[in-house]
């Protein structure tokens, strides 16, 4: 059997006295969709910054396998040998490059994976130019996917809320990753966006054949598009399964409901 | 289209340009060249202070360090061997330089990978810090520059400072490499590397999610930076002819600062325009500190004032931007193709 | 016996100097905890503080200790006119934005000071009751190196009392804390602000007055080098944190003084020292020696 995509042993997760998370375990195979919900300050994000590298845990390990084949430990490395790797994010409070424009905020997710050196894009030599045109049509397309071709000169922060999650999402995919994380794509969103952005995290998923990792609190997304579910409240894993055993799980149900 | 008639523009500036430096060589008196040559001295420098503090976020305040480094990169290297045993005569020169004399070109080049290299030494440990800590870190590593400089009598000539540096700069060169810099940064910042520390500027934590190495495209745009500055230092070195430690004080990055800061952070027309006000300016404001035959009356001049209006205008300037008067509305509206 | 009576002259010397540093690093350090602001100009404040007294015992004929408290006042109101011109209308604005109006308002104090006070240096009036040598043992020793530490200490205390028991201290601790819910709890954030800039340029006028006594010229650039070395000793110490600037002021003044006594080669590169020291420091431990370590929030 192949080995996970994703695989988290054992993690700890100090700042001084507060643990933010402890002895978590979990595990997402290729082509999965997996959430990660609990209530506000459980430790989600914690564990995005772990696994991207924002943080270094204090215990335990992170095991990421691009093809099922070969491991790498991700405890350790920095965020953006993480990325290159291939996983990369979105940020819970947006973190767009606010001054540039959108098509430069996807464009610069491509950088990664340049080839040339400094030097022959200030020249401008033949190949460069080759990548750099391959490139922008790549970030134009995946702005046309998100729906925001027409924005594509506009300055990210003059976007509206609900672009702007979708423009974070594009940026991270011009990384071209193998799993992709996504901490509460649905913030802020009505009903119908929601629906729509349910539609656009299943296309994405198979058009570039990806494995999602997701926070969210719209209870109606992560239930309808996630295979297992990881529930995390207080920095420790409550329960997990499938979304049928995790509505009916009793602990779940208390910590959300705040029984204590 | 568009990018047919952006080169056709560029072709026009650039013709121009060479129309115009001919014509002031040809016609000007001695005083207004020199201004020119300092403009063009000062759009290099502005570009390449703008570089690392605009373009890529980093508030350094090292410039007149690196600037040191290149003047006397190039005092030393182009300056005669008679000449050398005239200026050291109170300690000789080290012996490996004593016989050196190199032509113009290859001794600007040394003098930006020197401080280019220097840069890398520097900036490594410390870029990693941010705003106000790389800002006092940096101003102390140029103090350090012009302590050890006054210090190294056998290399620098110490406190006595270099004298003779043949006068190689004219307006050729000076405005020769302002165009190479303003070629090379808006070539960079068109391509991946210079979107990458928009990036870095931008927001630190998201470029590193997106796979940006923080330390190899600071150290990298730092390095950059520096190596204009010392090339600039250098074309400083072959304008004035003499040089020495004190001429690198603070006060020559806080120069580089306001042009930068009126020129725009990040912007790199607004930076040529600001570098060739700023130093006409600084130079029509001389009056202010020198006493004036007027023929019927004598005013007297206050030293100092010129630098009081300096700040002023500095003061002023930051002030007025943040509060968006002299903030264009919005860039791009200024298009007026639509397609 | 000549050796033990040298080093505790030099000790004497680094303390004094220490004490000089570290009075005007509280100024920098208070500014700081406030509104992470390196106020640049203050080391001009310095300067000015030096030149008030100056004039006030030369051309007036109040009492020279009346003008050593009258001086330092009003230097303490020029901070706060400082802060509301060149500081105030940029408030919220990018800390590059600041700190860039901070060199210019640095820059504007200094020239304006060659203009108002010509840049031929003065000699500052050392009152006759400062300026005398006492011989202790085998070395003689200006009376004035000794009320210098004197005179740190009480303005500590009194500075500590200030901070740790009265409401205004209090509020002043609060904001450095934590500005946005301090100043959600009705603290006077503008009144605040001026009352941290009136003290520290005080202390950096006091400590002016302290310097002219042991250093008696005046230039109007003299506030500079002394300004950058205190702001370093105020990092050095960790920045925010009054009792951490003291110490790094003592740490630099005594390192300044003990490189030039035991190693006289490299006398040369005083200036040097500090910035050398800065450098280490923010690369071991940025946050200072006594400031807390801060992880940025994703």
């Amino acid at each position: 059997m192949n080995s996970p995509m994703l695989k988290i042993e054992n993690l700890v997760m100090r700042f001084g006295g507060v643990v933010a998370c402890n002895d978590f375990t979990a595990e997402i195979k290729e082509g999965q969709i997996v959430g990660l919900i609990g209530p506000n300050g459980a430790g989600k994000t914690t564990i995005f910054n772990v696994v991207t590298g924002v943080y270094k845990p204090t215990a335990g390990q992170i095991l990421f396998s691009p093809n099922g084949i070969e491991q790498h430990q991700l405890t350790g490395l920095s965020p953006d040998k993480i990325a290159k790797l291939g996983v990369c994010r979105t940020f819970q409070n947006i973190r767009l490059f606010g001054e540039l424009t959108v098509l430069e905020n996807v464009f610069i997710g491509n950088h990664l994976r340049v080839k040339s050196d400094v030097f022959s894009t200030v020249l401008r030599l033949p190949h460069y130019v080759a990548e750099e045109k391959r490139l922008y049509e790549k970030s134009l397309y995946l702005l046309e996917k998100i729906g925001l071709q027409d924005t594509k000169d506009e300055k990210a922060s003059s976007l509206p809320y609900g672009m702007q999650r979708r423009l974070e999402i594009a940026r991270a995919l011009a990384t071209d990753p193998r799993l992709l994380l996504l901490d509460e794509p649905a913030a802020g969103m009505n009903p119908q966006e929601t629906r729509e952005l349910i539609e656009f995290i299943r296309e994405i998923k198979d058009e570039f054949d990806l494995t999602i990792f997701l926070i969210e609190h719209h209870m109606e997304v992560i239930m309808e598009i996630s295979e297992k579910i990881y529930v995390l409240d207080h920095g420790v894993l409550i329960a997990q399964g499938n979304p049928s055993e995790i509505q009916r799980n009793e602990k779940v149900v208390e910590a959300y409901l705040g029984v204590g | 289209m568009r990018e047919k008639n952006k080169r056709h523009v560029t072709l026009l500036i650039l013709a121009l340009t060479i129309l115009g430096l001919f014509l002031a060589n040809r016609f000007l008196d001695p005083y207004k060249v020199r201004v020119i040559n300092l403009s063009g001295i000062y759009v290099t420098l502005g570009l390449s202070m703008n570089l690392i503090n605009g373009m890529t976020g980093m508030f350094s305040l090292g410039h007149a360090g690196f600037m040191a480094v290149g003047a006397y990169t190039v005092g030393i290297l182009t300056m005669p061997i008679t000449m050398k045993e005239m200026n050291f005569f109170m300690q000789p020169i080290v012996p490996f330089l004593a016989n050196v004399e190199w032509g113009f070109l290859p001794a600007l080049i040394a003098a930006g990978l020197i401080s280019a290299l220097l840069g890398v030494l520097i900036g490594a440990p410390v870029l990693r810090l941010t705003d106000d800590y790389l800002a006092i870190a940096t101003l102390g590593f140029a103090e350090i520059i012009r302590v050890v400089f006054t210090n190294t009598q056998s290399l620098t000539n110490g406190a006595l400072g270099l004298k003779g540096i043949p006068n190689y700069t004219n307006t050729w060169w000076s405005w020769g490499v302002a165009l190479v810099t303003i070629w090379f940064i808006s070539y960079l910042m068109r391509g991946t590397y210079g979107k990458a520390f928009l990036a870095v500027r931008e927001d630190e934590v998201a470029a590193r999610a997106m796979g940006i190495n923080l330390f190899k495209h600071k150290v990298m745009s730092f390095a950059f930076g520096c190596f204009f500055a010392g090339v600039a230092g250098g074309l400083m070195a072959g304008l004035l002819g003499t040089i020495d430690p004190n001429m690198f004080r603070i006060t020559l990055t806080f120069n580089i600062l306001l042009i930068v800061v009126l020129g725009g952070l990040g912007k790199i027309g607004g930076t040529i325009i600001a570098a060739v006000i700023v130093t006409a300016g600084m130079e029509t404001l001389r009056f202010l500190d020198e006493s004036m035959d007027l023929g019927f009356v004598q005013i007297k001049g206050i030293p100092g004032m010129r630098m009081v209006v300096f700040s002023i205008i500095l003061i002023v300037a930051v002030i007025l931007r943040e509060k968006g008067l002299l903030r264009r509305p919005k860039g791009r509206e200024f298009t007026y193709v639509k397609n | 016996m000549g050796d033990v009576s040298i080093f505790l002259q030099h000790l004497t010397n680094g303390v004094s100097l220490g004490s000089l540093y570290a009075l005007i690093a509280i100024g920098y350090t208070m500014v700081y905890g406030i509104l992470r602001l390196i106020n640049f100009a203050h080391g001009d404040i310095f300067m000015l503080g030096v030149y008030l007294t100056y004039y006030g015992v030369t051309y007036t004929s109040l009492p020279w200790w009346l003008v050593f408290i009258l001086a330092p006042l009003l230097t303490g109101f020029i901070g706060i006119l400082l802060e509301r011109v060149a500081y105030k209308p940029l408030r919220g604005s990018a800390r590059i934005t600041i700190l860039i109006s901070a060199i210019g308002a640095s820059f504007l104090l200094q020239n304006l000071g060659i203009v108002i006070f010509g840049g031929r240096p003065r000699a500052f009036p050392v009152p006759q009751m400062l300026n005398h040598v006492i011989r202790l043992g085998g070395v003689s020793i200006n009376v004035v190196t000794f009320i210098i530490p004197a005179v740190t200490i009480v303005l500590l205390l009194g500075l500590t009392y200030f901070t740790t028991k009265t409401k205004t201290g209090l509020a002043m601790r609060a904001l450095s804390k934590d500005y946005e819910t301090a100043s959600l709890m009705g603290i006077d954030i503008n009144k605040i602000i001026s009352i941290t800039f009136l003290m520290g340029s005080f202390l950096a006028a006091i400590g002016g007055i302290l310097w002219g006594s042991r250093y008696p010229q005046l230039m109007p650039l003299m506030g500079s080098m002394p300004g950058l070395k205190s702001f370093i000793a105020a990092v050095v110490g960790g920045i925010g944190n009054i009792t951490g600037a003291v110490v790094g002021g003592f740490i630099l003044g005594l390192g300044e003084i003990m490189l030039v006594a035991f190693l006289p080669r490299l006398s040369g590169y005083r200036d040097a020292f500090a910035f050398v020291l800065l450098i280490i420091i923010l690369l071991v431990k940025p946050s200072g020696l006594m400031g807390d370590n801060v992880t940025e929030k994703v």
